[in-house]
């Protein structure tokens, strides 16, 4: 029954994850047109709606090419890592209370460990292997030069991203996601306690999903199209959408972590039924999350590209000593007994 | 306890199988005519020079060495952060001992120029 349950569970979020990545697809589009000036994508169906439809026939129909050289399992490997990592790590967070429904009292949440946060680390580590191994093995300058290039950007800043999180981690004193969401009741966000952590933060995760104004691993002026110069068809669609998946992915640990998860404020006054409270706060994470992938979107229409050495020097020189100084400071407010 | 990583496991078969179907896709549905100009690899329109794989700049492997310095240090925080509450002001001297250790071959580092970029 458990693991039913679950498997319900599973298709739902992978479902409402896929769909919800297509549609971004086409929201970037659409705000990117807006922001030039331009009417962006509006043909297919009703103001562009079956656009994303209509971009996978277009890439299944398209031809499968691997150059020559390349080494060919990799080659293969490479999209699979990366949708892989990028859709595993929703697992963890949750995305509501506990509802109870036909007798049962779900837990929002696909699996529930006591180690959610050194997950999500984990796997934003194995999202590295994907873009490396797939620009070292189409053998293309372009394609090596971007996946080194993005290698040695993701861990820069993944130092930042694990020193942030170290703060939240004292306030709630727990690894576990849904305990730091519990103890972010009412106003008291980890945003307000941890404003510096939060800032360290988002900057590493728009790094860390290779968004602009980090995108160096596929800079187009520069690299053609980066690491994924040599792929085709549906592989390249593959790694287009687990860029969207960890920007929807990324957007979802913020909001748990940083802005409260699925608590919604002043919810449990209206006296409404329990059912009713725990779809609202599914539907304040999802709004949350919503308005956080928006800001993505924005930031990368408005702002210019980093130049490559600015991004590392940002990495080692102002993130990672800020984040430690945080880390420092949240020690002593902790025990000032200020929070 | 290792039942509640069962559903991870299922979540990752999840999406390794979507990854391999998605990545046949193209191959099964697609159009196969290959051609030498079209297997060659992508050089702006030249004729390709030399293989990739050959040396790439040091810089590289540097990062790659000073991040598994500190991301060691890293993990090495967070059961510490995690029972911080307990062991009080203990804990934090103890930390700051660490951190600044750790800062002293960073600045170091640092004036080496193992963190210039140019």
């Amino acid at each position: 029954m458990e693991i039913l349950i679950s498997l319900i569970k599973i298709v739902i979020v992978l479902f409402v994850l896929l769909t919800s990545v297509a549609y971004i697809v086409l929201l970037e589009r659409r705000v990117a047109a807006a922001i030039q000036n331009r009417i962006g994508p509006n043909r297919v169906g009703w103001q562009g709606l079956l656009q994303p439809l209509a971009d996978v026939v277009k890439l299944v129909m398209k031809e499968d090419i691997v150059p020559r050289q390349a080494n060919k399992f990799i080659h293969d490997l490479a999209p699979i890592i990366s949708i892989g990592v990028a859709l595993a790590t929703f697992a963890v967070i949750p995305f509501g209370n506990r509802i109870a429904l036909f007798g049962h009292d779900i837990k929002l949440q696909i699996a529930d460990v006591n180690i959610g946060i050194l997950y999500i680390l984990a796997l934003t580590s194995l999202g590295v292997y994907g873009v490396t191994l797939s620009g070292w093995s189409s053998n293309s300058k372009y394609s090596l030069l971007g996946g080194m290039r993005s290698s040695a950007q993701m861990i820069s800043y993944e130092l930042a991203m694990g020193l942030s999180l170290i703060g939240v981690i004292m306030i709630a004193g727990s690894l576990r996601l849904d305990t730091i969401v519990e103890a972010q009741v009412a106003w008291r966000w980890n945003i307000l306690l941890q404003p510096i952590g939060f800032i360290t933060f988002v900057v590493s995760s728009f790094a860390e999903t290779n968004r602009l104004p980090f995108d160096l691993p596929e800079a187009e002026p520069e690299l053609v199209g980066g690491y994924h110069t040599e792929y085709s068809g549906l592989k390249f669609g593959l790694f287009f959408l687990a860029e969207y998946a960890n920007m929807v992915t990324a957007s979802a640990i913020i909001t748990t972590v940083y802005l409260g998860g699925w608590q919604v404020p002043f919810v449990h006054s209206l006296g409404l039924s329990d059912v009713s409270v725990s779809i609202i706060q599914v539907l304040g994470f999802c709004f949350k999350v919503g308005m956080l992938i928006m800001f993505f979107i924005i930031i990368r229409w408005t702002l210019p590209r980093f130049r490559y050495d600015q991004l590392m020097n940002i990495g080692w020189k102002v993130m990672l000593p800020l984040a430690i100084a945080n880390l420092l400071a949240t020690g002593l407010v902790i025990l000032l007994k200020w929070v | 306890m290792l039942e509640t990583y069962i559903p991870i496991g299922i979540m990752i078969f999840f999406g390794v199988t979507f990854g391999v179907v998605m990545s046949k896709a193209s191959e099964w549905f697609g159009p196969k005519n290959p051609t030498e100009t079209k297997l060659s690899t992508y050089e702006s329109g030249m004729e390709p020079v030399r293989s990739a794989h050959e040396r790439v700049s040091v810089k590289y492997y540097m990062v790659a060495m000073l991040f598994i310095i500190f991301d060691i240090e890293v993990v090495f925080l967070y059961p510490w952060a995690v029972n911080f509450r307990q062991l009080g002001t203990f804990g934090l001297v103890e930390m700051v001992i660490f951190i600044a250790i750790l800062m002293l071959g960073y600045l170091y580092l640092w004036k080496k120029g193992a963190l210039r970029w140019d």
